[in-house]
């Protein structure tokens, strides 16, 4: 995707400059947005390292298995398909914490895991079932609650106040994810 | 409204407290577990910049030769009844696209209106609620090989465009316009 994306968009950009004369600006722009970018990556380190040391604690002191535990009736109430105490259940609610504490890599082995468990109670092998359609498309609605990437970059760019994002992020997130619910058991009541 | 921002303000040293003193509780070495994540987070950093070399070039170009704003135009008159800031438009088609490419467009934009405007604000919040679309579901489909994905699709897109709508609104109301 990012292939073709990604030379399409400098093709693009060069054959509207050859057009419009402005070659030696293009030329000075490349130079100009590869070392901003360099910049930026290194003034991040400070702020994503300090993130992902906290999580790291958070991962090995078994935060997300615990809170996974407890999401009992939420995935009684999302995924009533799903026998009860059957794997899917353990591995959904893991890739959802995840998710929510922003830790992306641990988020996908689980949510690839739960997707395998919901093929084996999926009686059509190649139609996705209500568990699976439900699952993805929260996961799509996405939960994250704090992401450091965009708090860095705000910093980087002189905000006045990074974080005072946090808070309305967390709102349009949750409003999307309902949203994501109700049209999923719209569809689920439908059929 | 206040406690929305109230909730920004202590939303991370909360989150920092209770991890540090579950871990103590726990009986981890936070330290030690702290020391060993920062590490990683140093490489993914390090893992991140050749992407955003890559995308901020193509999207400094882009802006340079004057493109994107042409293709901002071009979408201009479809929204142009909505007060929805039409710069952003391509951003959020972007972000269901490719993650990077997104970045790339949203460093752009706080480079061009800054991250405390309105744009900048809206951005911020538009990329915490929405997801790559077409890589996560091919991702987690072919895993399976499951070829129909129903309504899938259209959820995620009635999902997508609500957290779109959701942090207009939501900005206008606690940042002003």
């Amino acid at each position: 995707m990012l292939n073709y994306l990604w030379s399409g968009m400098i093709i693009f950009a060069i054959l509207i400059a050859a057009f419009s004369g402005g070659m030696e600006a293009i030329t000075q722009s490349a130079l100009d947005s590869s070392m901003e970018a360099v910049d930026l990556a290194f003034k991040m380190c400070g702020s994503v390292a300090m993130w992902t040391g906290i999580m790291r604690i958070a991962e090995k002191s078994g935060i997300i298995e615990g809170l996974a535990r407890k999401m009992g009736p939420v995935l009684r109430f999302l995924f009533p398909d799903i026998p009860e105490g059957h794997p899917a259940q353990k591995y959904i609610a893991t890739n959802m914490i995840a998710n929510v504490l922003g830790l992306g890599w641990a988020a996908t082995p689980p949510g690839l895991k739960a997707m395998e468990e919901l093929q084996k109670l999926n009686k059509k092998k190649d139609v996705a079932s209500h568990a699976m359609c439900m699952f993805m498309i929260i996961n799509i609605s996405s939960v994250q609650i704090i992401s450091i990437n965009i708090i860095s970059y705000r910093m980087q760019y002189g905000s006045q106040n990074p974080t005072e994002i946090i808070g309305p992020s967390i709102l349009a997130t949750l409003f999307s994810t309902l949203v994501a619910i109700i049209y999923g058991k719209l569809k689920y009541r439908k059929e | 409204m206040k406690w929305i921002l109230v909730l920004s303000s202590i939303m991370i040293p909360l989150v920092i407290i209770s991890v540090i003193t579950y871990g103590l509780l726990q009986g981890i070495n936070v330290y030690d577990a702290f020391a060993e994540g920062a590490k990683d987070g140093l490489k993914i950093v390090v893992r991140l910049l050749p992407t955003l070399i890559g995308l901020m070039m193509a999207v400094g170009m882009l802006r340079t030769s004057g493109a994107l704003d042409g293709i901002t135009r071009l979408i201009s008159p479809i929204i142009s009844w909505t007060n929805f800031p039409e710069e952003v438009i391509p951003i959020a088609l972007m972000r269901s696209v490719s993650a990077a490419a997104s970045v790339g467009l949203i460093l752009d934009a706080f480079k061009m209106y800054g991250p405390d405007s309105f744009i900048g604000r809206l951005v911020s919040i538009m990329f915490g609620c929405t997801e790559t679309i077409f890589y996560t579901m091919s991702v987690y489909f072919m895993t399976v090989k499951i070829k129909e994905t129903r309504y899938t699709l259209p959820g995620a897109i009635i999902a997508t465009f609500a957290g779109i709508v959701a942090s207009y609104y939501l900005t206008l109301w606690i940042f002003g316009a």
